[in-house]
């Protein structure tokens, strides 16, 4: 079977599923991180594609960007969550109720 | 100037008892010496002169120009014809004798500064009145009157029952001028115009003119204290003396009366019926009432609403000479009364119950003498004032020769004889007999400040009909000089009614003489009332006034009072409680269902975020 973008962008839907569904269904905020991550990464996966099978460098150009600024977001990110967990003393999702009413 | 006294009292001199007392006593006799200087100078018909925008108009007419909307103009001027400068006269002359009165009658008050400033007051609106050029000036300052009047008869406001009754007068006048207004506006519809020298004859006002004649009347009804709105006058005794003369004898009633003769070419004779009724029928009541009220001041006031109702009864007779007249001679001799009872009651400290005086001859015989000649006078006896002005109108009516005439022709001279039975009961009974109680025996005479203006009013009251009083009016309202005799002389001026109309004066002269005898033989000598026994439930019922005001407060006060209530309730169930409630009610339920859209559930939010992006897509590339 040769293979074409179709494949590329099923593959890359099913990550960006799964990582969405992690977001939702995990309660543990490091894998509710790591599924974000996910999801980021099936983006990159889809730009790369669309970058090669349109014989343009402009998609990879872009996954170069995300690739740095998810970066960053990571460093922000565990440090807030390393802040949660000394907070909480512990790292389930459901202690997080500052937000209730 | 009345006005400026006031102010200037009210402003400055609140506190200085006497000044107070000058500066308005000042004001009203240079008022008075203004007038005369006037009549003198220009005789009783000024001269036409140039009125407002150039046109020639009757002497004195628009002065200003002072409201202007979508065709109603109004401009306030001053009227002086022969009418309002009589009237002046009056209000002045008698007003000046009152105000020096008081100054005795009120000595020892704490407020009399400011009885003063109210007296000025009520002086300057009577003025307004009665040189009103047309029909908004002459409400405004009937109003103002009406205002005054509630000042003065509250003056001693911390009596409860001075307080109402001073909201009573105010109150029942309001209604009279509710009729008022509503007659002023059908004129304006009618005519087009609110002046006075603009008013044409009951065919200009078309099918509606009784009721526009008859609502104007309303006005007179309230102010003169007609029947059904006559319960104001009894209660306003509750002021002072010098008000009660003021007021209720000389001006403020009187400006019903003035005002009707002012009005007179709009009524019709339907219109002119109804008044006459009216007027006999008050009268007849108010006799009836007076001749077993035990106090003295409401023995005067109801003879006052009696003698009112004979000068309404002349107008719609057509005769507005002898009510005019009437009205005259009426200021001198109810004032003088008023004044005299005001003088017994200082003299008795401030006691008012006629059964508690008597023998008061000795005691203080310049206003026994007083306040005879007013007797005498009210009762229309020759050759007082009082004969020549009632024999006018009774002559008046009978000269008519039709039903409506002679039936109020037997009225008046039945209420002739009552005036006369009543007025000597209250004379008997406090004036001569033995002392009634231990004040009377200690009753002095009253200072000379007091007593002067009485003998000045006697002096007017007995000699009101011979000094051409009369001859004024006849020319006034009759201006046919070729019927006159104008050179009669003074004899046969002196016993002129008894030439003219002979039955008239005949049958008035009876009734003072079974009055006075009825009266002699069972007051003279009297300790307590004979009559209540002689006449049981009818007495009881005059002396409660016929019940007027238990019927008054059961229908229309009630009525007021539920509908309030009624009104009330809405206010507070309907529009609060319902309404509001219900949006308060519904924000609350509202907040309460989307407080629990905030789960603090941080997945719950990251899903909901997803849905919403899913949303947007779809719609985007739909």
């Amino acid at each position: 079977m040769q293979i074409g973008l179709e494949q590329y962008l099923t593959v890359s839907f099913l990550l960006f599923a799964l990582g969405l569904l992690g977001v939702v269904m995990r309660r543990n905020l490091m894998v509710i991180y790591m599924s974000l991550e996910m999801m980021l990464n099936a983006a990159n996966l889809a730009l790369v594609a669309f970058s090669r099978f349109n014989d343009k460098l402009d998609g990879q150009v872009v996954v170069f960007f995300i690739i740095t600024v998810a970066a960053a977001e990571v460093a922000v990110g565990l440090a807030l969550i390393v802040a949660l967990y000394r907070r909480h003393r512990s790292a389930h999702v459901e202690d997080l109720t500052s937000l209730k009413f | 100037m009345p006005l400026a006294a006031a102010g200037i009292i009210t402003l400055f001199t609140l506190h200085f008892k006497t000044i107070s007392s000058f500066i308005s006593i000042g004001a009203i006799l240079a008022g008075f010496v203004l007038t005369i200087v006037f009549i003198s100078a220009n005789g009783w018909q000024p001269a036409a002169g140039q009125g407002y925008g150039g046109q020639p108009v009757p002497a004195g007419e628009s002065i200003c120009q002072w409201l202007s909307a979508d065709g109603l103009n109004i401009d306030f001027g001053i009227k002086l014809d022969p009418l309002s400068l009589m009237m002046m006269l009056i209000v002045t002359g008698v007003g000046g004798a009152i105000h020096v009165y008081s100054r005795g009658y009120m000595a020892d008050d704490t407020g009399m500064s400011r009885f003063f400033a109210e007296l000025s007051l009520f002086t300057f609106s009577m003025l307004g009145i009665v040189m009103a050029n047309n029909f908004i000036e002459m409400f405004i300052f009937w109003e103002l009157v009406g205002v005054s009047s509630y000042l003065l008869i509250g003056f001693w406001f911390e009596k409860p029952s001075a307080g109402d009754a001073a909201k009573k007068a105010f109150i029942v006048n309001r209604l009279g001028d509710f009729g008022f207004l509503l007659g002023i506006l059908m004129i304006w519809q009618w005519l087009g115009t609110l002046n006075f020298s603009g008013l044409q004859g009951p065919e200009a006002l078309g099918p509606y003119a009784t009721i526009a004649g008859l609502l104007i009347f309303c006005g007179a009804v309230g102010k003169s204290a007609q029947f059904p709105l006559h319960v104001w006058l009894p209660d306003a005794m509750e002021g002072p003396t010098p008000v009660s003369a003021l007021i209720h004898a000389a001006t403020m009633v009187a400006a019903g009366v003035y005002m009707l003769c002012r009005i007179f070419i709009v009524l019709n004779p339907p219109a002119l019926e109804v008044v006459a009724y009216i007027g006999g029928f008050t009268a007849l009541l108010a006799a009836v009432i007076a001749v077993q009220q035990n106090d003295i001041k409401r023995i005067i006031a109801y003879s006052t609403l009696s003698q009112l109702g004979y000068m309404v009864m002349s107008v719609g007779l057509n005769g507005r000479t002898p009510a005019m007249f009437h009205l005259t001679t009426h200021a001198f001799f109810k004032a003088l009364l008023f004044l005299s009872a005001g003088s017994v009651i200082i003299g008795l400290h401030h006691e008012q119950d006629i059964w508690k005086m008597g023998g008061l001859k000795r005691k203080m015989p310049i206003t026994f003498w007083t306040f005879l000649v007013g007797g005498l006078a009210l009762s229309a006896i020759w050759p007082f004032s009082g004969f020549y002005s009632k024999d006018s109108i009774l002559g008046n009516a009978l000269a008519r020769h039709d039903f409506e005439g002679s039936l109020l022709f037997a009225v008046g001279v039945f209420v002739a004889a009552l005036t006369t039975f009543y007025i000597f009961r209250l004379f008997f009974v406090v004036f001569c007999g033995k002392e009634k109680s231990e004040t009377a025996s200690h009753a002095h005479e009253s200072p000379i400040v007091m007593t002067g203006p009485l003998v000045i009013l006697a002096i007017f009251a007995f000699v009101g009909g011979l000094i051409g009083v009369e001859g004024v009016y006849n020319r006034i309202f009759m201006p046919h000089p070729g019927g006159l005799e104008t050179s009669a002389s003074f004899a046969s001026e002196l016993f002129g009614p008894f030439a003219r109309s002979p039955l008239a004066s005949g049958l008035g002269t009876l009734a003072f003489i079974i009055g006075l005898g009825c009266a002699y033989a069972l007051y003279a000598k009297a300790d307590k009332d004979p009559l209540p026994e002689k006449l049981g439930g009818l007495a009881t019922a005059m002396k409660n006034k016929f019940y007027f005001d238990e019927i008054y407060e059961a229908t229309f006060v009630r009525a007021h009072d539920f509908i309030a209530a009624v009104c009330d309730g809405i206010d507070r169930w309907v529009v609060e409680g319902f309404c509001i409630g219900s949006i308060r009610g519904g924000a609350d339920l509202t907040g309460r269902a989307l407080r629990f859209l905030q789960t603090g559930n941080l997945q719950t939010y990251a899903f909901l975020f997803v849905i919403g992006v899913a949303v947007a897509l779809y719609v985007i590339l739909k």
